[in-house]
């Protein structure tokens, strides 16, 4: 007995070690941060629930352990008889109620501003096919296949004798980067051509199902410029690990630059309205 | 559970000897009993099918790279474990318990409509044979996820018309299953055996049976739907017809999303039953027990788009998915604190069934943790379909719902063999399971928030650490299950005398009927005071 009990009582600690670890611990075991106004809010949001269910799982099991721990037969425990108690049920209904109310509150807050695609300066139309990315920026005429590179491509092939670990970015590189501008607010039409995809790219806090037929919105502005990679989030058939995304964000000027290289035959920003006019840098020349 | 047979031999005048003899009183067998031990069965050789189709899906992600199949035939291992293990692993293993407990629990001497009771347990295996079956087509088997989503599940070769049939006659199975259990319940109570006097098994089970009464049609709706898009040119779910793939998506989690509580409610009535048999004290908040299966039950009916936030739906859509399915934590929390006052002050002691009782306790909620967190609609736009979600849904399914199922086999082992299990065996086989689960299960909450979509067959190297330590473990469960079959039939085959009791002070009528269980038991009802 006293053995399970040690047992239990490590493996206790190390699911609540395990489980708080993430708040202490960087990428690896957490979400990232991410490079995005609303990937840091999501961050901040899933960071504040973790540590709601982190405390009260740490009250929950150490009543459990405690139960387990104290009242044992074999340490002469007498059974008590009571069955109910009215008060502790109105208790534990209530205040379960309040932490909800009071995680709904952020939670919607941030997902009203998540849904707002107005004022972008930039529509990209992303579609999905089985299995590479099609990218179109829509008012500028540029369009491009991004598709898995090769080398990941031959070393993911059964039997291909190549080694994962050799391969730099392995099955997250592409070999046409999508390139979008840093500081701007950035509209994504989602759609497919064939069957559902998802378009993931978890340091933008963006995930989008595409579905053939209907186009979906969504929007990120980048605050850091770097490349970003991501994949295919819904099941779409044989290839769904193999479509990754990756995606650059480069300085406005950059940006212009890649576009006219990509031969845009339109300006690179859209206009925004009236009042963000001095914002605008000068890269719309 | 063969002596139990047995015994029914010299009870039944079936004196015909020989094979066949043998085979036509199971096939033919009318009694809750025998139908309940089939379905068990049925149950343990289906764990080691999925098991198996599991074991295959880890070993390919065990390191990074392609090591066996192509990737379609990941896929089919994906898709075909998920559909055996809900419908033909845990639904049938309660399906068992309920069919051998609820007369006994209710002192009624045998189900209502026996004969509907054998075609419902006789569907089962030929619908799970045409499942497995179709692995072996042309094109391979279903390939594109459980969830069965269009356009890509359209794309499935010659074996989509019989994964649609399997699946409609799974259905019909349930149906009538839940038809059979509602009627037992209502009509065949023992006198005195009021409503808010049923063991708590008994009332998730009735919660449940509503549940697969209004779910299971749903899906046999939509996978029709699929059925005739394919063959007969509708477009119900092809845009360029006019119809909408999401449309699916809402029909399937109408019935997913009450079917992942039709699958843990009968856990929770098993766990209901055992906690307070051995900590020796009334289970705590009958009474709310109740009204909390029931509102969870509730609840699971108006929350299915929570497993699509990513489709675009409109803010209001997210906003009440995400608040409706919070508030499932509410009740889910009662069920937990009051299991937990339960244990509280009692005198504890901790056979097999407790352990994995307790073990349920801690691990699912756990699952219901992270649960809470995929509510909440921004976070969950990270977490969805990553590796977060898998751990999820393993938490509570196997540490939930198997876990549950593990506590009632040995809880109940003794009164339907008649002999006790082998306590020492018995709990290797839980350290085994509960320590290689969370070996498995938990590393990949860590896999999915550092961005590793699931159902993928490969995988950048940067997940590779966290992967093999997940392989190792679910390799290690895998095999600790034989010893779970070990014991099973070593109890069948003798050990110790278990008495009509059982354990120190069990609650139920299934207690005061000798052990093992007659094969014909309450024929005259007992008086319930």
């Amino acid at each position: 007995m006293r053995k399970i009990l040690s047992a239990i009582g490590a493996a206790c600690m190390a699911s609540a070690v395990l489980w708080a670890a993430p708040a202490l611990a960087d990428f690896e075991l957490n979400m990232p941060q991410g490079v995005t106004t609303m990937s840091r809010d999501i961050y901040s949001l899933h960071m504040q629930i973790l540590i709601v269910c982190a405390v009260i799982a740490a009250g929950v099991y150490s009543a459990m352990i405690y139960a387990i721990v104290r009242f044992r037969k074999s340490k002469g425990a007498t059974p008590a008889k009571f069955s109910h108690s009215t008060m502790a049920e109105i208790i534990w209904t209530v205040i379960p109620c309040i932490i909800l109310i009071a995680m709904a509150v952020p939670a919607a807050r941030t997902l009203v501003r998540l849904e707002d695609t107005r004022d972008s300066e930039l529509t990209l139309k992303i579609t999905g096919y089985q299995w590479q990315w099609h990218y179109d920026y829509i008012d500028q005429g540029v369009a491009f296949f991004s598709m898995l590179d090769r080398e990941s491509n031959a070393t993911r092939q059964p039997d291909s004798g190549l080694d994962p670990f050799e391969v730099e970015n392995y099955l997250l590189e592409v070999n046409n980067h999508v390139v979008v501008p840093v500081d701007t607010k950035v509209r994504l039409l989602v759609t497919a051509a064939d069957v559902l995809h998802a378009w993931w790219m978890p340091d933008f806090g963006v995930k989008k199902d595409a579905i053939p037929g209907f186009v979906n919105e969504t929007w990120f502005e980048a605050t850091e410029t770097g490349v970003f990679r991501g994949q295919c989030a819904e099941l779409c058939g044989m290839d769904h690990g193999f479509m990754p995304i990756v995606v650059e964000v480069v300085s406005r000027e950059d940006f212009a630059a890649w576009l006219l290289r990509m031969g845009a035959t339109g300006p690179a920003f859209t206009e925004r309205e009236p009042a963000d006019q001095e914002m605008r840098t000068a890269s719309n020349e | 559970m063969s002596s139990t047979a047995a015994d029914a031999h010299g009870h039944h005048g079936h004196e015909s000897h020989g094979f066949v003899a043998w085979c036509m009183r199971w096939i033919t067998t009318t009694n809750h009993k025998d139908i309940g031990t089939l379905y068990l069965l049925f149950s343990l050789a289906m764990l080691f099918v999925g098991g198996a189709m599991a074991l295959y899906v880890r070993a390919e992600l065990a390191v990074p790279g392609i090591q066996f199949q192509n990737p379609h035939f990941f896929n089919q291992m994906t898709t075909v474990h998920a559909l055996i293990m809900v419908f033909g692993m845990i639904m049938p293993a309660f399906a068992g318990f309920a069919n051998w407990l609820i007369p006994l629990m209710i002192g009624a001497p045998d189900m209502a409509l026996p004969r509907l009771n054998n075609w419902s347990f006789w569907l089962l295996p030929f619908a799970a044979a045409l499942l497995v079956m179709t692995l072996f087509f042309d094109g391979g088997g279903p390939a594109g996820g459980w969830t069965l989503y269009p356009p890509l599940v359209l794309q499935t070769g010659d074996a989509l018309p019989f994964v649609i049939f399997a699946v409609h006659l799974l259905g019909m199975s349930s149906i009538m299953a839940a038809i059979n259990i509602i009627v037992t319940i209502m009509n065949l109570r023992a006198p005195g055996m009021t409503l808010l006097r049923m063991p708590l098994f008994v009332w998730t089970w009735l919660i449940t049976a509503y549940l697969l009464l209004l779910a299971m049609p749903v899906l046999a709706g939509g996978v029709t739907m699929l059925l005739t898009d394919r063959f007969f040119g509708t477009s119900f779910f092809e845009a360029a017809g006019g119809g909408d793939p999401v449309l699916f998506q809402h029909i399937f989690w109408f019935f997913g999303h009450p079917e992942v509580y039709i699958i843990i409610l009968p856990a929770f009535g098993i766990i209901s039953e055992v906690i307070p048999t051995f900590a020796r004290k009334p289970l705590f908040g009958y009474a709310s027990m109740v009204y909390a299966t029931a509102s969870i039950a509730f609840l699971s009916l108006v929350v299915w788009a929570h497993h699509m936030f990513t489709v675009g739906m409109p803010l209001g859509g997210q906003l009440f998915f995400m608040l409706t399915t919070m508030i499932i934590a509410v009740p889910t929390g009662v069920k937990v604190f009051n299991w937990t006052a339960t244990l509280w002050k009692g005198s504890l002691s901790f056979e097999t069934p407790m352990l994995f009782a307790l073990a349920f306790l801690f691990l699912f909620t756990l699952g219901g943790f992270s649960g809470l967190m995929l509510a909440i609609v921004p976070a969950d736009i990270q977490y969805h379909d990553s590796y977060f979600v898998v751990a999820h849904f393993h938490y509570v399914l196997v540490t939930g719902a198997l876990f549950g199922a593990f506590a009632g086999a040995y809880y109940w082992l003794p009164k339907m063999t008649g002999h006790m299990y082998d306590e020492r065996l018995a709990k290797w086989h839980f350290w085994l399971t509960t320590i290689s689960v969370n070996v498995t299960f938990f590393p990949q909450h860590f896999l999915g928030l550092a961005g590793m979509p699931r159902r993928i067959p490969d995988y950048a190297t940067q997940f590779a650490d966290f992967n093999l330590i997940s392989s190792l473990g679910a390799f290690t469960m895998g095999i600790s299950q034989l010893l779970f079959v070990y014991v099973i039939v070593k109890c069948i085959r003798g050990g110790p005398r278990a008495t009509a009791k059982v354990w120190d002070e069990p609650r139920g009528l299934e207690w005061t009927v000798p052990s093992p269980a007659p094969h014909h038991t309450f024929e005259t009802p007992p008086v319930v005071k």
